[in-house]
């Protein structure tokens, strides 16, 4: 039913196209390669040197060792001294820090009835109140600065009396596997993979079909025996290569810059890349037969990629979302294909662990082929 | 002449509230060139893409080489060739990989594709340019790997939009001479045009105006029908003469070609030349005089009457 020449001739077309097209052709290696470099150093989810003021009420030598205590975990940064809180306030509000750590008067009062200061000593006896040493203002509207700045609450302060740091013993003993010294880079490279695939395969095919109509050359093609699922088919071809090609640069790159190497076989991370990439294709395809333009087309990429980025698990975890977003994004192939590079590339994951995921993948990849040649029609009305 | 490739009854296209082509009858007779001559927006294109099966039919019905409309389409596009308006071709490969991309998309076999490319490089004279990209051609060129891109499969029917509006009348002398090839060899064709010496050459052609068929027939016959109903006027103060001729009722239209008023009469009218002279009294000094018509004035006088 599909002939192999015809479906050729189009796949020779393309290559030829695309040989002549110095720009996509580009865009296919310094899109990954910028992106990575860029994401891989830029995002970074533990936060240090916070800018940050101080307001000293106390004025105390204590009080400004431990103001050196603090600006020694890294977190914050001080850089500037008010006298009055609601300076550091207007300061706040002013963006010049994100923080104002608030030092009382009876600084030294409180230090002596805190037991992260004196473990050794007695718990303070009944009646007797033991108040925090002193006090954060933070702009708590960026979680991550929060979270930074609360994670001092509990600073063990020994040191100041160069006593022992009183350890607790923790509830739990927590191991953290495949990523133990927690650096953001090693969750993004993986996760980078099914984001710029998600967009480049996309542009790219959503364009396709639609640079065909716009330059006229579709009105000819119809006229001839071609079959939609010929040409579709003879179209997408190229741009697997192309993902795989981009799929080798990030990972490659990855792990030369950022020393994230693939854990799992190269042979399941071809298949489950090969799955994405028809996936991402064939919702190229559906959009490029819609689109009017390739400006459309774009357009539509991009509402496709925001959700990519933001919904599929990349940034944030798919976990903590509510239920209607997990929905939506069970829906894009990123947020399926996020699960199984990772499970790949970090996990030592074989292709069997990934059953449902790869399943829903292939599943969309072939409902979105059908749809886009059932969608284009060999005639004007 | 009394086989017919394509018969049309009656057929229509409507888009949204306008009416491309209505109720148009024809009947393409095998081995001409068959002329749809009509101002831009008059539905020739349309006509083409609803013979093609590109479009189809709000109404009415056609049989197009024994295949029906609508109907299947698809059997059809593999006999005919349709050169569209504009170079639809692509731009970016060269002469020669337009040619085979073409012939693969018609599944010619190997060694066919081979010497059917090399044929039409060489009748086309394009074996120069055979490595150079289409969108780097001159027009002429293009215009023949156009045309050797549609007839490449051997069409026995060939639809050509307006094939030659944008080349210069050599280039148009030439294009001609290689349609006649191919008609020789037995090829029907359907051209649009709005170019009068394009029209002039085909044997027979259908004047449209408005989606509407005005008159068909071959370009001699037509001149001849509109015999007697051409006048032309010489002398001074054409510009006014001419404005107040064309306030007449019994005058269609007036066009000044030159030193002359081409003075078209209406159809009820029976001596054009006294009608005029009888017009221009005020004016004695200019002289009426009736000529021969040709294929515009058929033109006018068949599109004039839809206008009114």
């Amino acid at each position: 039913m599909i002939s192999a020449r015809r479906t050729m001739a189009i796949l020779r077309k393309e290559l030829l196209q695309l040989r002549r097209d110095r720009l996509t052709l580009g865009m296919i290696v310094m899109i990954p390669l910028i992106q990575l470099v860029l994401f891989g150093y830029a995002i970074n989810t533990e936060v240090r040197h916070i800018p940050a003021a101080v307001v000293d009420q106390s004025g105390t030598s204590l009080s400004r060792a431990l103001t050196q205590m603090v600006e020694a975990t890294q977190v914050v940064h001080f850089e500037r001294r008010f006298a009055t809180v609601e300076e550091a306030e207007r300061a706040i509000v002013r963006a010049e820090v994100r923080a104002a750590f608030i030092i009382p008067h009876d600084i030294d009062d409180r230090l002596v009835r805190n037991s992260s200061a004196f473990s050794r000593f007695a718990p303070p006896a009944q009646g007797e109140t033991a108040r925090p040493v002193a006090q954060w203002i933070a702009d708590g509207s960026d979680t991550l600065v929060a979270g930074a700045i609360r994670s001092l609450r509990l600073m063990p302060l020994g040191e100041l009396f160069r006593e022992p740091t009183n350890a607790p013993t923790p509830t739990f003993e927590v191991t953290l596997f495949y990523n133990p010294e927690q650096r953001t880079v090693v969750n993004i490279v993986p996760g980078l993979v099914g984001i710029i695939l998600t967009m480049t395969m996309i542009m790219f095919t959503g364009a396709a079909i639609v640079r065909e109509s716009e330059r006229g050359n579709m009105e000819m093609l119809i006229t001839t025996p071609i079959r939609p699922l010929e040409l579709m088919i003879g179209k997408i071809i190229p741009y697997i290569g192309i993902g795989l090609v981009q799929v080798f640069i990030i990972l490659g790159l990855g792990a030369l810059l950022f020393s994230v190497t693939t854990a799992g076989s190269l042979v399941t991370l071809l298949l489950v890349t090969l799955l994405f990439i028809f996936a991402s294709l064939s919702l190229g395809l559906v959009l490029s037969t819609v689109a009017k333009s390739q400006l459309q087309a774009m357009q539509m990429t991009v509402f496709v990629l925001l959700p990519s980025i933001l919904l599929s698990g990349f940034m944030f975890p798919y976990e903590g979302m509510p239920r209607s977003a997990q929905l939506i994004a069970d829906l894009l192939p990123a947020t399926h294909f996020m699960r199984i590079i990772r499970g790949v590339v970090l996990r030592d994951a074989e292709f069997a662990d990934l059953g449902p995921d790869a399943a829903w993948l292939l599943g969309f990849a072939v409902l979105g082929l059908i749809v886009a040649a059932l969608r284009f029609r060999k005639r004007l009305d | 002449m009394s086989e017919t490739v394509a018969t049309v009854v009656g057929m229509t296209r409507r888009f949204g509230t306008n009416t491309a082509v209505d109720a148009l009858d024809l009947t393409i007779p095998k081995g001409v060139v068959y002329g749809l001559l009509g101002p831009n927006g008059s539905g020739k294109t349309t006509v083409m893409r609803l013979l093609t099966g590109l479009l189809t039919p709000s109404e009415g019905r056609a049989e197009v080489l024994g295949t029906r409309l609508p109907g299947n389409a698809e059997a059809l596009k593999r006999q005919v060739g349709y050169m569209t308006q504009g170079f639809t071709y692509y731009r970016d490969l060269t002469v020669f990989e337009n040619l085979r991309f073409i012939a693969e998309i018609h599944d010619l076999p190997a060694r066919r594709k081979r010497h059917r490319i090399d044929e039409l490089l060489e009748a086309y004279d394009l074996r120069e340019q055979a490595g150079r990209l289409a969108g780097a051609l001159s027009g002429g060129q293009r215009q023949r790997l156009a045309l050797a891109a549609t007839v490449i499969h051997e069409p026995k029917l060939l639809f050509l939009d307006e094939p030659t509006s944008a080349v210069d009348p050599e280039t148009r002398r030439g294009f001609w001479e290689r349609l006649f090839d191919l008609v020789d060899l037995g090829t029907t064709m359907i051209v649009s045009t709005h170019l009068m010496d394009e029209a002039e050459r085909c044997h027979r052609i259908a004047i449209l105006d408005r989606g509407r068929k005005c008159a068909d027939g071959s370009p001699r016959e037509l001149m001849e029908k509109a015999e007697g109903r051409v006048v032309e006027v010489a002398g001074d103060d054409l510009r006014h003469i001419g404005r107040e001729l064309a306030e007449h009722p019994d005058i269609a239209s007036v066009a000044q070609i030159g030193a002359r008023l081409r003075v078209l009469v209406a159809g009820a009218v029976t001596n054009s030349e006294a009608t005029v002279a009888q017009a221009l009294r005020g004016h004695p000094d200019v002289s009426p005089r009736a000529v021969r018509p040709n294929l515009e004035d058929v033109f006018v006088l068949a599109t004039h009457g839809a206008a009114r």
